[in-house]
């Protein structure tokens, strides 16, 4: 992959080579370490260690060559930008990407219409023999509805992920890298600053671990959430035993805490990226992350919400906004944020593959 | 709570005339902080003044990396074991013997509990960088480097209750006699009066100043470049020298090295320098090589480099490499200029390029067959050549080239401030009642020639403490 550079690769690349004569960092995270053995920063390279970084800016407060010196370095930014152009680059079609990416009213926007269409089809589709929310929409209709919305852009991001994977001339997958990465990701251990001392982010040079335990919080939530579903998917196929369930069902037990953890993740996090300087991120996506933070947030409010509002009146308002949420966020999904996860496994991946070669 | 405060919040001091200070620190580098903290921890009330805008506080401290301490073997991050023995036989070694023996004893047993004072005030390490392992044994790493340890110093000293003023530049230290009473500072343009009834400078030395410089060098000196700070002009320095106070070493001993040409005047740290040499032929101005490029391994000569290439005209010189060695040495932040053939590199170096292949012609006849090892002495000399390549010297044969211009860059100087053990500054009447040195500005106390790396941030973490400690007692 030898294509022409973008400008924030080569602003990237011009970094990145002051990095390498430098290696002061190389304790902080994997992006250093994995830079040293790059001799030439081509886009495919760039993309790599773009997706490697977790914007933990430990490296831009370490930086004795940061603004105002001359060589004015600013890692955490310029990687944001290769971060966020990578996604846009191996993500077909690449227009939408950049449209979630610049700007939150498209999200916000794409949100009120499919409610819209959503509050209609309970209007008319609800079948009233159907049980708990079911009554308002049939679950065929859900499972028409939301089958190809989950896959379909799943399938998208997959494809991404792959180009990509490609684009880092990554091998073929061993299970232990796998499991190895997923430990890796798992633990936030990108999140750690290097030594458990955590992220620079939000308190200036100071290192904190509020955002690795509110990313925590709503990665689990969000895992949970997923389980959730799927046990209910499970439970209605193989054991026919349609929604709604009990407390103390399988559904219920991930989703409730699901819900919580994801809720406090997301508020948490949109409060510190509130409080981070703007600078040290890719400030064009700013608008489009915060959407989607506060995107999952909703989900999850709303969802929880709906299970409190059992059996009022309260319920078809709220399944419609809360299903709204989750159409947004899945038809979204290969266009927003939500594709970082995919990246930065697949990275951490490479990561392990080469560090494995090397030795 | 302060400690909850990055150490960037600037502290808005308007007191700071009104009131007597405790100690007074001058400067805000490694040797500062350290003698602030310890001074603080004595319950003193403390004030920084650094001359620096906050952005750029800390000196040629923020451009540093490790810290060389002895240790018997239980010392993370380092590795095996580092004698008092070893560590003085290595500084007389690198300073010819010119070195303060009974000093430099008490600077190593004294750098033993180094590292571990440093953690318990938030210091993180990390094991030695790539392409470093030869100092994992003796020099222990900052994460992220100077700039990081300073941060969190200043968080630290904030937690302390210490004050510090930044872009305060002290012109002058105001003695009555034999004692100090407070020093004269330039904040915000106006030229101010602060109190205090002990002072401890830290201010580094004065490598910056390019006129001292050039009274000490001649008009080379004009196209040196600084590796560091531009902060440090020896104001400092010079005031208490005019004043009588006892300095040693001569202005003309400097560290320098050679670095890319292309490197800003001040401040271009550790990514401009060029460590390409010993698989190099070096040459100047004329095309001419002027020194044993391959004398000894790189570790021992990058600093002599500096001042040879300060003595060849124009005050620069052209390193060439093949493809062949390309990927050998850590590159520098600067891309090389590179062509197909020896004539085109020179011309775009602006050599002669007949000369420049004439004299790569020389060399390859020379060089001989035989095993080529990078990391050791190998022996692979040059035959019948007046001035030899004594190692790794393999023909400049295989394009691409590449060549990097090379000037000199100067780390610092050692002309200072003589102190005694306790780290008390020497007047004409003896050492002053309560004025005392630490760091830069006085290291040629120790050793007046050559240099340990890591041995800087030894000086200023060891002084700064003393001069801290000292400087608290005294008053408290
Ligand atoms: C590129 C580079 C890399 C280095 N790497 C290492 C290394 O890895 N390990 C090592 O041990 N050594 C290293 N050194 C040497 C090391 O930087 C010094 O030995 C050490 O930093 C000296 O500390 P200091 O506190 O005395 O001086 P500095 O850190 O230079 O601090 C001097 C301070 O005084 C301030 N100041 C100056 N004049 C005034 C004034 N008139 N009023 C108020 N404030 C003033 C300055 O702004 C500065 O804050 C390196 C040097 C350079 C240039
Ligand atoms: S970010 Fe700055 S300090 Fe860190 S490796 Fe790069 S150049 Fe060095
Ligand atoms: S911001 Fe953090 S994760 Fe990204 S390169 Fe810098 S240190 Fe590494």
């Amino acid at each position: 992959m030898c294509s022409e550079l973008t400008s924030a690769q080569s602003e990237a690349a011009r970094q990145m080579r002051i990095c390498n004569a430098c290696r002061y960092c190389e304790g902080y995270c994997n992006v250093f370490p994995a830079a040293f053995s790059i001799d030439k920063f081509d886009a495919g390279e760039l993309s790599y260690l773009a997706n490697l970084c977790h914007n933990c800016r430990g490296c831009h407060y370490a930086c004795q060559f940061a603004e105002p010196h001359e060589f004015a370095l600013n890692i955490p930014a310029s990687l944001a930008q290769v971060r966020n152009e990578s996604w846009a680059r191996f993500v077909r079609p690449s227009r939408l990407t950049e449209f979630f990416q610049k700007s939150a009213v498209s999200i916000c926007l794409a949100m009120v219409i499919l409610l819209a269409s959503l509050l209609l089809l309970i209007e008319f589709g609800g079948n009233p023999c159907g049980e708990g929310f079911y009554a308002y929409l049939s679950h065929e209709m859900m499972v028409a509805i939301f089958l190809p919305a989950f896959l379909l852009p799943l399938l998208a991001a997959c494809i991404g992920v792959r180009r990509f994977w490609h684009a880092m001339q990554g091998r073929s997958l061993a299970f232990p890298d796998l499991l190895k990465a997923a430990k890796d990701a798992g633990a936030m251990r990108g999140l750690s600053g290097g030594q458990g001392q955590g992220c620079q982010y939000e308190s200036g040079d100071r290192a904190t671990n509020h955002r690795r335990i509110a990313h925590h919080a709503a990665m689990y939530g969000f895992l949970l959430c997923l389980a959730s579903t799927i046990s209910g998917t499970i439970l209605h196929y193989v054991f026919s035993l349609p929604a709604p369930y009990g407390l103390f069902s399988l559904p219920k037990l991930f989703g409730v805490p699901g819900g919580i953890l994801l809720l406090a993740g997301t508020i948490w996090l949109a409060w510190l990226k509130l409080k981070s300087d703007r600078s040290l991120a890719d400030a064009e996506s700013w608008g489009g992350e915060m959407a989607f933070i506060l995107l999952l947030a909703f989900i999850s409010a709303s969802g929880l919400a709906l299970f409190a509002a059992t059996g009022s009146a309260w319920v078809p308002f709220l399944l419609a906004l809360h299903l709204g949420g989750v159409l947004t966020f899945f038809l979204s999904l290969p266009f927003t944020k939500m594709v970082h996860g995919l990246f930065r496994l697949a990275a951490i991946l490479r990561f392990l593959q080469r560090r494995l070669s090397e030795h | 709570m302060t400690a909850d405060k990055s150490s960037l919040a600037p502290v808005c001091v308007r007191r700071v005339c009104d009131k007597v200070w405790d100690v007074i620190v001058v400067g805000g580098g490694n040797a500062a902080i350290c003698a602030a903290m310890q001074a603080a921890e004595s319950k003193a009330d403390v004030l920084i003044l650094e001359s620096a805008p906050i952005t750029m506080r800390g000196g040629n401290s923020r451009h540093t990396r490790n810290i060389r301490c002895m240790h018997d073997g239980e010392n993370p991050p380092l590795t095996g074991q580092y004698s008092e023995a070893e560590f003085l036989q290595d500084l007389l070694q690198v300073s010819d013997g010119n070195t303060d023996r009974e000093l430099a004893v008490s600077v190593i047993r004294r750098s033993a509990d180094c590292l571990q004072w440093m953690k318990q005030r938030g210091v993180l390490f990390q094991p030695a960088l790539s392409g470093t392992l030869s100092l994992q044994r003796t020099n222990a790493f900052f994460l992220g480097g100077g700039k990081a340890l300073l941060n969190t110093y200043f968080q630290t000293a904030n937690r302390f209750g210490i004050s510090v003023l930044y872009e305060a530049e002290v012109c002058h230290i105001r003695l009555s006699d034999n004692s100090f009473t407070g020093v004269e500072a330039m904040i915000g343009g106006k030229s101010v009066i602060i109190k205090g009834r002990s002072a401890v400078l830290a201010s580094g030395g004065f490598q910056a100043d390019l006129d001292w410089l050039e009274k000490a060098w001649g008009p080379p000196a004009r196209n040196f470049l600084v590796r560091g700070t531009p902060q440090n002009r020896g104001k400092v320095l010079r005031d208490m020298m005019n004043q009588g106070a006892v300095t040693i070493g001569d202005a003309s001993q400097c560290h320098a090295v050679a670095i890319d040409g292309r490197a800003p005047k001040f401040d271009g740290g550790i990514v401009t320098r060029i460590d390409c040499i010993p698989f190099s032929i070096t040459v100047n101005q004329y095309a001419e090589r002027f020194y044993d490029e391959g004398e000894d391994l790189w570790p021992k000569r990058y600093a002599i480099w500096g001042r040879l290439v300060a003595v060849q005209p124009g005050q620069q010189a052209f390193a060439i490499i093949d493809s062949k060695s390309f990927g050998l040495f850590v590159p520098s932040a600067f891309p090389p200029i590179e062509a197909d053939n020896i004539q085109t590199l020179a011309e775009q170096i602006g050599l002669s390029g007949e000369k420049l292949t004439r004299t790569v012609q020389e060399f390859n006849a020379a060089c001989r067959s035989g095993p080529f090892d990078p990391n050791a002495l190998d022996g692979l000399a040059t035959v019948g050549l007046g001035l030899p390549k004594s190692n790794w010297a393999r023909p400049i044969n295989e394009p691409p080239f590449r060549a990097y211009m090379l000037r000199p860059g100067v780390t610092f100087t050692y002309l200072g401030l003589q102190v005694d053990r306790l780290a008390r500054v020497q007047g004409q009447a003896g050492p002053y009642e309560n004025i005392w040195a630490a760091g830069e500005i006085m290291a040629g106390s120790v050793l007046r020639q050559g240099y340990l790396a890591g041995f800087g941030m030894t000086i200023g973490t060891v002084f700064g403490r003393i001069a801290g400690e000292e400087a608290a007692r005294h008053v408290l």
